[in-house]
């Protein structure tokens, strides 16, 4: 099928499923809201996002409990299981679902990383995905060996050079090495398989790696990060990107711009898929859509959850302020960030100052309190309406390049995904933009991504810093059995 | 049952009944796993590493004509974990080079995904190699022979420390949520109590860790903490830290004086009167008749080259002959046993098929699972969370 505007071929929505996670997006107060730890909430998840024939599901990850104001906060969810060790009970309970963790290279050693996601590649037949992130804060390092170790500036570098040294680990076998031949007797064919020599600014380590090549060689790789550095780091190393930009127009500015930063790597066009984040709301109708979805922002902003979002701009205590009364008149405290600890989003707010002049304005201009006004800057859903009209306007956000699918993120734990799955989905199948079923086993097959080549990266004796060439080779030599 | 690759005799994978080219598909491990639970067995062990498997025992080596890679033994373990319900899945983790949070998380995601399953094996390793693939410190060469060094001792002993303090970490943090600490009370707006999360301040001189967890304490409370000794000084880490030690005493004698040494280690510890299990490690190679025995493992001498030796004992023979040992065992203070099949794809079923009936025979083995925990099997209580009780002592000082 084509589109009738462009003339082109309908491009093939991708779409996954993020487990709710410990922000206020979740809804836990709903009575229908269930654990976020027990592994029948997440076997429950992952069924339904399997039976919708979504491309994966998605975990975040958080290594130190969020602090507000020097206590434990209280007011999410709080809490989540280990993501390697649940990505891979699930891999027992699901057959194609791609599964993709979030893995920081800050407090973790790539030798280990790679281990887990090759083995987790292993089992589950070729489904593994990272995304990787970076963190640098001394917050998080206390509960780590090494503490708050590596400087803000150098996390990107850090991060650059974690993944091309777990590249070189996991392109040190080459997938044909174990021949296990019983009559003469031979293991391995190899005697120096999986030998790497990796000597850089961030790592010096040499060896053998210990996993053999796993079904889709490298799990695929995510990046998550806005920042000019990331957008980079996504254009030279990522297969696909989580982005935060769900509306249409900074979809398609984001889209744009990452896009065309491809042929400077010597990549294609399709060699990096955009999957913006998303929330949805749905109803019977549209107009039932936006009422309930005016619901779950009222649920998901409490009057402390205001008040403790506004002290993130205003870096002060303002506990002592009615969340149903007008916006602070005292000015954001400019210093250094003290109120919230363990959160990326406050570092969203560049200027505070600037922030709460203009969230004063608007809410004198529209007569809002404070409650009402971090629901109207902060709660807005990305789709809500319909079924028809969801899919609708999931289709032309695909069409016209404001995104190549979307990371969908359900308010209520385990069952937020299951309307979504019986109504939107059918609509898309319909229109010819979604699968009917997988046509592939691994992961990369659901995204269209090349199986990588091992030996088409680099010799592995040469094992320097450097960044890997290509990323992806169509050549199938590398592709274990 | 303690599982590695095809088996625990180098020539394994060679066998009729070997699958060496399933070593590394989930559907290879779910199966030993069904298995070992079909024969009511208590737990299985995954062994693991940080580097390639090697004939050395300090260093590489560049054999090809023995079974080298290994999957990560935690994510083994979960893999296998929604497919079986009463079995305990006991990975092997190595302290020396890993970080004790993510440690502990995982093995209490662990036993949150099997509801109540969990242990972990803790390892050390003086490997030069492994050490090189962190960078991040150096050992000296160390030969078998220099163990028994100063500076070989000196050397161990320090790991053995670091690996106290590692499993004193992992299990403060499983204790870092009490166990109604998530409340979700709308009244309030709080998802949790956060006076019942605890920071645990660790500090020691290998790390030090904050907490609290970010993964809630586990079903069993503390899942089991178990360590492979053959000597004094992991005795020690045995009694001080461990809910099962594995030994490898060659005869009765043997065991009674490690079970006694285990048992004083315990003492010195504090933990005198606390259910500690001393488990015998045992190489099995099993057959219908003793010559059948023999000539199977004969038959794996014959390929590998060399003889077959190993630190744990190494029977040769039937299933009932084994129950008569394992028996006989048992009076000198040994709880259980730890069999390390020398073809898994032979000695799996031998055990399951052969031996457990022949225990149960002799009235020494369940006939069904008694519980659906791993501490429920091995008759552990479920123990008390080491905060909620001090904050409860501390309250009943205060008005």
């Amino acid at each position: 099928m084509t589109n009738p505007t462009t003339g082109k071929p309908l491009k093939q929505i991708h779409l996954a499923a993020h487990f709710p996670g410990v922000n206020n997006t979740t809804v836990w107060s709903d009575p229908r809201a269930g654990s976020h730890i027990d592994f029948s909430s997440f076997a429950h998840f992952a069924r339904t996002a399997e039976r919708a024939k979504f491309d994966f599901l998605f975990l975040a990850e958080g290594l130190r409990l969020r602090e507000q104001g020097g206590r434990i906060y209280d007011l999410d969810v709080v809490g989540r299981p280990d993501t390697f060790t649940v990505l891979s009970a699930l891999a027992a309970v699901t057959e194609r679902l791609g599964l993709t963790g979030t893995i920081n290279s800050t407090f973790n050693e790539p030798y280990e990383v790679a281990r887990q996601f090759a083995s987790l590649d292993h089992l589950s037949g070729g489904r593994a995905a990272w995304n990787v992130v970076t963190s640098w804060d001394a917050f998080t390092g206390e509960n780590f060996r090494r503490g708050g170790f590596l400087p803000e500036s150098r996390r990107y570098s850090r991060a650059r050079e974690f993944l091309s040294t777990a590249t070189e680990l996991f392109d040190s076998w080459h997938g044909d090495e174990i021949v296990a031949d019983r009559e003469s007797g031979l293991f391995l064919n190899d005697a120096q398989a999986g030998a790497f020599v990796h000597q850089g600014q961030h790592f010096d380590i040499t060896g053998r790696f210990n996993v053999p090549r796993s079904p889709q060689g490298r799990p695929v790789i995510f990046q998550a990060g806005d920042s000019e550095e990331g957008r980079e780091f996504a254009a030279a190393e990522a297969d696909a990107i989580f982005s935060r930009h769900s509306a249409l127009e900074a979809g398609r500015a984001f889209y744009t711009d990452v896009k065309g930063r491809l042929a400077h790597h010597g990549r294609s066009h399709d060699q990096l898929l955009i999957l913006p984040a998303a929330t949805f709301v749905l109803g019977d109708t549209d107009a039932e859509a936006q009422e309930l979805a005016r619901e779950v922002r009222r649920r998901q902003v409490s009057g402390q959850t205001a008040i403790a979002y506004l002290e993130h701009v205003w870096n002060r205590d303002l506990s002592a302020y009615d969340p149903d009364g007008p916006l602070p008149d005292i000015d954001p405290d400019p210093g250094e960030h003290t109120i919230a600890r363990g959160r990326a989003s406050v570092r969203m707010f560049r200027d505070p100052l600037a922030v709460a002049r203009q969230w004063r304005e608007r809410a004198a201009a529209e007569n809002l309190s404070i409650r009402e006004l971090v629901i109207e800057t902060t709660g807005r859903q990305s789709f809500v309406g319909s079924p028809a009209t969801v899919a609708d306007t999931i289709d032309h956000f695909v069409q016209t390049d404001a995104a190549d699918g979307f990371i969908l993120v359900p308010h209520l734990t385990p069952g937020g995904l299951d309307a979504f799955a019986d109504t939107v989905v059918p609509l898309l199948q319909e229109r010819g933009v979604f699968r009917h079923d997988y046509a592939g086993t691994t992961l990369r097959d659901h995204l269209g991504l090349a199986h990588p080549d091992a030996r088409a990266s680099r010799p592995r004796t040469s094992g320097t810093a450097t960044p890997r060439a290509t990323s992806c080779s169509a050549a199938s030599g590398g592709r274990a059995r | 049952m303690a599982l590695d690759g095809a088996g625990w005799h180098p020539a394994a994978w060679r066998e009729p009944d070997a699958r060496p080219h399933d070593l590394f598909t989930a559907g290879y491990w779910a199966d030993l796993v069904t298995e070992a639970e079909r024969g009511l067995l208590d737990f299985v062990t995954f062994e693991d590493g940080l580097g390639l498997q090697s004939s050395h025992p300090t260093e590489t080596d560049e054999r090809t004509d023995q079974v080298r890679g290994r999957l990560d033994a935690v994510l083994v373990a979960a893999r296998v974990a929604p497919l079986t319900r009463h079995i305990g899945l006991v990975p092997t983790v190595v302290a020396t080079h890993t970080e004790p949070f993510h440690v502990s998380k995982a093995i209490a995601t662990l036993d949150h995904v099997s509801g109540g399953r969990a242990g972990l094996r803790v390892q050390v390793t003086a490997r030069r190699d492994e050490a090189a693939h962190f960078g991040r410190r150096t050992f000296p060469p160390l030969r078998i022979e220099d163990r028994d060094t100063p500076a070989g001792r000196d050397l161990i002993a320090e790991l053995l420390e670091e690996a106290a303090d590692h499993i004193e970490v992992v299990r403060r943090l499983w204790d870092s949520w009490e166990d109604d600490a998530e409340i979700r009370d709308v009244a309030t707006g709080r998802f949790i109590d956060r006076d019942k999360l605890h920071y645990i301040d660790f500090e020691g001189k290998h790390f030090s860790v904050k907490g609290p967890s970010i993964t809630p304490r586990p079903p069993q409370g503390q899942p089991l903490v178990s360590a492979l000794a053959h000597d004094s000084v992991a005795y020690r880490l045995v009694g001080r830290s461990a809910d099962i030690g594995y030994v490898t005493p060659h005869d009765t004698d043997q065991a009674r004086v490690i079970v006694a040494e285990i048992r004083a280690a315990q003492d010195a510890a504090g933990r005198a009167g606390e259910r500690l299990h001393v488990f015998g490690d045992l190489v099995v190679f099993l057959d219908d008749d003793p010559e059948a025995a023999e000539y199977h493992k004969a038959r794996l001498d014959d390929l590998a080259g060399p003889a077959y030796t190993s630190d744990a004992r190494v029977f040769t023979g039937t299933p009932g002959r084994l129950a008569d040992l394992l028996v006989e065992l048992r009076q000198a203070g040994l709880s259980g046993f730890r069999l390390r099949p020398g073809v898994i794809g032979h000695d799996l079923e031998q055990i399951t098929r052969g031996l457990v009936p022949e225990l149960q025979r002799r009235g020494a083995f369940r006939h069904a699972y008694e519980a659906d925990t791993l501490r429920g099997l091995l008759g552990l209580a479920r123990p008390a969370n080491r905060y909620a009780t001090a904050v409860r002592a501390a309250g009943a000082v205060l008005p």
